[in-house]
């Protein structure tokens, strides 16, 4: 109701891409959670003039409230689920493209907005001026992906997602449909079926990347079209498309503030800005650092089915740790053998997480094993060598070095650890031989 | 049965000519950077050298300098510490305190007369498998142009009174004690037999 009454328009940046409208009190899209209406202060009258609140007259639960704040909650949680997303590549970088001068090119985002038949147009495909229909669409594939100059990485959604706006438009409209691709890739299952049915449906696929996206003919029939001009490099040719609408495959790209996130997180990040795994084969949903888990794109360009697969996976191993009322704790642990600590505080300062606390009465040091996190830290500064670190005393690790530079009998480094106690004395006889 | 031949060649040390000289570098890599670089070069099949042979600390901070003289003293040619980049310890501070350990080693060593390239710093993320195995190549290099170490230590062994199978009973466990020098030692010797 109230966002029905409120008299003030605001273009929809986000979620109609610009392309639509939507009210100063409004809900982000019709799935967000909570779906509660939220007031835009930068756009509503009454913010700007004082006087209106006709939400508030309309509403019948009276849940209007002027006075809100925005809230800072601090809340203590033992897991935590990055489920942040993507951000779309930019495709204004690829100028050679045009899109932001050539008011028909499109990105994937405002196509999907277009098509949408809750969308600014009711899902009818039309050009910029809202009420053609193009005859002609060039779907262009790896926007910024696949590319040096850019993104090196496959966004894993485009060639479907391409395919998808093929078949959506040879639904709703009479047009000739391009696709212009550097590989399909259509791995998953249905997927190539799919592509193999746009193929039927008369899709035309152009293997070669537009070099180049213009509004200037050179011809009578290239006039008022744009006109791709690419290297089809199955002709062996360079040829030039005139379409009515082109749609950029913008590819995925991590989201601007994920180093920063990464390291409020502690984990580790790409040079790109995809999260890390703890595994990227055997263990893809959880990172270096217990507790914190990730779900869909925060760690690489995914699809729906593996975003929620990953979604979900990330949810039931948060509950297992919820449900187990017991915490497992690393075995790695650093203590102090309070007979050898002479008192001099020197790990006192080494321990980042304040585990190590010193008794004055005794005149030791003592380590709480459930705060260590078994860096090791304080093990290497004791001058005394009163810590010792399970799993990586001074004894193992100086035993190590021994071992790997454990010298034969014609000088060369035996290596014995490699081979199974039970070939030992082949080893030896191959050496002395 | 037949004899087996141990399957990598080690490397040859000491004897072989200059030409050849295969350094024998340890590397000290962190749990939860380094490491898993080294593991992702390995899933990727990106090669490095194999004369790094790597043990795993669960942080750089756990670099006790002593471990890194003894691996001097046991004849590796040089030592590779590696840990996560600043700002990006999983310990959250930990590899600060490593690098304050590794710029007192290189004054340390530096005294001892140990060139300093054989002491090499290397910050690796967990993504950063290629260029750790470009570092572990690029530190290879450079400690094959410097030659073999050979610093003399107390316990190198006379290589040619080594007694195979007395040293691996006294090293093998059942022993207990230290393993005991082998007659004749004499560290001048061993150091021009490596």
């Amino acid at each position: 109701m109230c966002q029905e009454k409120c008299p003030k328009k605001v273009l929809d940046e986000v979620f109609e891409a610009g392309l639509g409208y939507r009210k100063a009190i409004y809900t982000p899209f019709d799935q967000a959670v909570p779906r509660t209406p939220v007031i835009d202060r930068a756009n509503c009258t009454y913010y700007e003039k004082g006087t209106c609140k006709a939400c508030e007259k309309f509403c019948e639960t009276n849940a209007i409230d002027f006075n809100q704040e925005d809230k800072i909650l601090t809340l203590q949680v033992g897991n935590i689920i990055l489920a942040t997303g993507y951000d779309l590549f930019d495709a204004r970088k690829m100028q050679q493209y045009g899109y932001g001068r050539l008011p028909n090119v499109f990105t994937s985002l405002e196509f999907e907005r277009l098509s949408n038949s809750a969308g600014p147009t009711n899902g009818h495909i039309v050009l910029r001026d809202g009420v053609t229909e193009p005859r002609s669409v060039a779907i262009v594939h790896c926007v910024g992906s696949r590319d040096k100059n850019h993104n090196s990485y496959c966004s894993a959604i485009c060639c479907m997602q391409s395919l998808k706006f093929a078949h959506l438009v040879k639904e709703h409209t009479e047009a000739t449909i391009y696709e212009f691709y550097i590989d399909m890739r259509t791995a998953g299952k249905g997927y190539d079926e799919f592509y193999q049915r746009i193929m039927e449906e008369g899709g035309i696929f152009v293997r070669g990347k537009p070099a180049e996206i213009t509004d200037v003919a050179r011809t009578p029939e290239e006039e008022g079209k744009l006109i791709l001009q690419v290297e089809d490099t199955l002709v062996g040719q360079q040829r030039r498309f005139p379409v009515d609408m082109v749609i950029l495959s913008s590819g995925l790209e991590p989201r601007a503030d994920a180093k920063e996130l990464a390291v409020r997180f502690g984990i580790s990040c790409s040079f790109d800005g995809w999260a890390i795994e703890k595994h990227p084969k055997l263990d893809p949903i959880a990172t270096m650092t217990e507790g914190v888990y990730v779900a869909g794109c925060v760690s690489g360009p995914k699809d729906i089915p593996a975003s929620v697969a990953q979604g979900a996976a990330a949810a039931a191993r948060v509950l297992g740790r919820i449900q187990q009322k017991q915490m497992n704790l690393e075995p790695i642990k650093a203590t102090v053998h309070a007979e050898h600590c002479s008192g001099c505080r020197i790990c006192n300062t080494m321990c980042p997480y304040n585990a190590i606390s010193f008794d004055d009465v005794n005149g030791v040091s003592s380590i709480n094993a459930a705060m260590c996190q078994g860096c090791g830290t304080c093990v290497a500064a004791c001058p005394a060598g009163a810590i010792s670190g399970s799993g990586f005393s001074d004894e193992q690790v100086l035993a190590q070095i021994e071992g790997l530079l454990r010298v034969g009998a014609d000088g060369l480094a035996l290596r014995r650890s490699a081979y199974p106690e039970t070939h030992h004395d082949e080893i030896e006889e191959a050496v002395r031989a | 049965m037949s004899a087996q031949a141990p399957l990598a060649p080690a490397p040859a040390q000491g004897t072989a000519p200059a030409a050849t000289f295969e350094p024998v570098i340890i590397g000290f890599t962190c749990n939860w950077c380094s490491y898993r670089a080294a593991d992702l070069a390995g899933t990727a099949r990106t090669k490095y050298p194999p004369n790094v042979r790597l043990i795993r600390l669960m942080c750089s901070g756990r670099l006790d300098p002593t471990f890194v003289l003894k691996a001097y003293a046991e004849g590796a040619d040089a030592v590779l510490v590696t840990g996560c980049h600043p700002g990006e310890c999983h310990y959250i501070e930990q590899n600060y305190k490593a690098l304050r350990r590794f710029r007192l080693l290189q004054r340390t060593i530096e005294a001892l007369g140990i060139e300093p390239a054989r002491l090499q710093l290397v910050w690796a993320s967990a993504a950063e498998g290629v260029r750790l195995a470009n570092e572990i190549a690029r530190v290879t290099e450079e400690v094959r142009a410097l030659g073999p170490l050979n610093w003399p230590a107390g316990n190198m062994v006379d290589l040619d009174a080594f007694n195979l199978d007395a040293a691996w009973e006294a090293t093998g466990g059942d022993a207990g004690g230290p393993p005991a020098a082998p007659d004749g030692a004499n560290p001048e010797h061993a150091a021009v037999a490596r």
